[in-house]
């Protein structure tokens, strides 16, 4: 690992003051990602400022939602009584990721800020845009079966790897950021992460210096019908293949509001608004969910190793609306599918 | 007497058991400590595990180490002076920001019990409890420690006296090779304290029922403990030790020695 100065952030302002003023250092979370990526070279920061200390911690009711602050961690989190019965899609988003320790480190800001896990980002001998942009992408044309179906450029298909990040799509999320002399603001969450276009190196809007300090979730009816389904090649602690968010409120058999939002097919969070649109209005039927992931699904631009994914989506995108329909009870899509067999 | 010297964690009566049950070998472990089979068989032909459990805890189960006098700080490029609990005791000592809390404890404090496996937060094997916490301490660096309390596989034991997860992976077998059960046993700990504050998993029938002390079904414990990887695949076996802990009855042992093995 390079050398670095750490400094145990004081207070917020002077934390961002510093980090503002160099373009190489970093805001330290849980460094569940950055250390690792650290020690393999990926990122090299001159600076780490850690603000796990500051008090950023709290979850509480904001308006007629609740604010998650920034610096409490993914354990804590997914387990406050407020999440857990106003926001289960974020707790089950939140537990289908990483394991128990990782939780326990990891932070909501950092969370937000982790990078992708495409091998060509991590390996310092392949051509990454991300990393190292003008190299060129390695994945295009090389094993990308984990990559992105939809939203890619030439300069890179890697995908966004967080799941707690399409919980926080669907529901509408907004983050908040403090930056350099006093300033704040707000961020839609569908504005916060970028797709790559010509700049896969930016994987969101912050700027240099700009902290997260909360995340808004805005009161919603979607807690009795809400499912977070994750595919991936073994049942626990691994990375999706196709992961979605699922979330509906209906009146008298008809969906009055759905929120879909899909993980592991893009290089941000995929706020699945075809599907939405089509789906409003309709009755809540499984064959109106398939022919709304279809319609979603027509866009996607499957690259050489992954057309499973157009399908994997399909099937997943109808298997989450039908779990939230069922109260997003752990186990009930499962049973159902054992008893068709 | 020369055995005195040998045994000081014994108590007479241990020694004495210890001679009379195994005359052939007394030599060899004064003179090159107890061997796996020398365990195995205390603990085959005797029964007497607690016995068993001493001689082998001394050396390997609590991973109990010399303490070595922490060195004078030297200054260095972008060190760190920090003060933190490591299994109950105040260390002070300046580090390299660079170094993680795995390499300070294995590196510094010369407490190996804790593993390096893949030295990417991907196997768990390093596993060890800050602040109540089961956290990575590959990804910890050693600098953000400042204050805090970390337990590590060394600090479990009271004593001579195993703590109960540690006896419970012994009389199930949840190892083979060993390598990852220091984590493994950290892990499990841990979890025992985040099932009695009711706290969810991705298996959770519904998260959003209230919480409360939770009952962990195999299932439960296999999603929980999925962060530390059993490369002999132990995992049966783990699952058993953790259950008996968690759980108010006893669980049947799985295992015997073969006849004529003794």
């Amino acid at each position: 690992m390079r050398a670095f100065k750490y400094t145990n952030a004081p207070d917020s302002a002077s934390a961002i003051r510093t980090v503002s003023a160099n373009p190489a250092a970093k805001f330290l979370g849980g460094g569940t990602n950055l250390v690792d990526l650290m020690k393999e070279d990926v990122m090299h920061p001159t600076e780490l400022m850690d603000v796990t200390r500051l008090s950023y911690t709290k979850i509480e009711k904001k308006n007629d939602g609740v604010s998650i602050g920034a610096t409490a961690t993914n354990s804590t989190t997914a387990n406050h009584e407020l999440i857990r019965k106003n926001y289960p899609l974020l707790s089950m988003a939140i537990l289908a990721g990483a394991s128990a320790q990782i939780r326990n480190m990891a932070t909501n800001g950092g969370n937000l800020n982790q990078r992708t896990r495409c091998s060509y980002f991590y390996d310092v001998n392949m051509a990454c845009n991300k990393r190292e942009p003008g190299s060129g992408c390695a994945a295009l044309n090389g094993v990308n079966k984990n990559h992105a179906i939809l939203g890619w450029s030439e300069k890179c298909v890697a995908t966004y790897p967080s799941d707690m990040a399409v919980a926080l799509a669907a529901l509408d999320a907004v983050v908040q950021v403090e930056g350099p002399n006093n300033s704040s603001r707000s961020i839609p969450f569908a504005e916060f992460h970028r797709l790559p276009a010509d700049h896969p190196e930016k994987d969101n809007n912050l700027k240099q210096g700009e902290l997260i300090t909360a995340i808004d979730l805005p009161a919603n009816q979607l807690a009795e019908k809400s499912y977070y389904l994750k595919i991936r090649e073994r049942s626990s602690y691994a990375f999706a293949l196709v992961s979605v968010a699922a979330a509906l409120v209906t009146e008298g058999g008809r969906i009055s509001e759905v929120r879909i939002a899909l993980g592991g097919v893009a290089h941000k969070p995929w706020r699945a608004t075809v599907a939405e649109k089509w789906l409003t209005g309709k009755e809540a039927t499984t064959a109106n969910f398939k022919a709304a992931a279809a319609a979603e699904m027509k866009n996607a631009k499957p690259l050489q190793h992954n057309k499973y994914k157009v399908g994997l989506a399909l099937n997943a995108i109808t298997r989450a609306l039908e779990g939230a329909m069922q109260g997003g009870a752990y186990g009930t899509m499962e049973a159902e599918s054992t008893s068709k067999n | 007497m020369q055995e005195n010297a040998k045994f000081p964690d014994l108590s007479d009566a241990e020694r004495k058991a210890l001679e009379e049950l195994m005359p052939d070998e007394i030599n060899e472990i004064i003179s090159s400590g107890i061997k796996r089979r020398h365990f195995l068989k205390l603990f085959a032909v005797t029964g007497t595990a607690l016995l068993a459990s001493h001689m082998l805890g001394i050396e390997q189960l609590m991973a109990r180490s010399a303490e070595l006098s922490t060195p004078p700080p030297l200054p260095i490029e972008n060190g760190i002076n920090l003060s933190f609990k490591v299994n109950g005791a105040t260390k002070k000592l300046m580090v390299d920001s660079r170094m993680t809390l795995l390499d300070m404890l294995r590196e510094r404090l010369e407490l190996t019990g804790s593993k390096k496996g893949c030295d990417h937060g991907q196997c768990g094997a390093c596993t060890v409890i800050v602040d109540d916490k089961r956290v990575l301490s590959c990804l910890t660096l050693a600098a953000t420690c400042e204050d805090k309390k970390v337990t590590t596989i060394e600090g479990l034991a009271t004593g001579n006296e195993l703590h109960p997860m540690q006896s419970s992976f012994i009389k199930h077998d949840g190892f083979q090779c060993g390598y990852c059960t220091p984590g493994q046993i950290c892990s499990a700990v841990a979890l025992m304290e985040e099932a009695k504050n009711g706290e969810a998993s991705y298996v959770t029938a519904n998260v959003r029922e209230k919480k409360a002390a939770v009952k962990l079904s195999d299932e439960e414990i296999r999603e929980r403990m999925s962060g530390n990887i059993c490369r002999c695949g132990a995992y049966p076996n783990i699952v058993d030790a953790i259950r008996e802990v968690h759980g108010d009855k006893a669980v049947a042992q799985l295992w015997q020695f073969a006849e004529g093995t003794n």
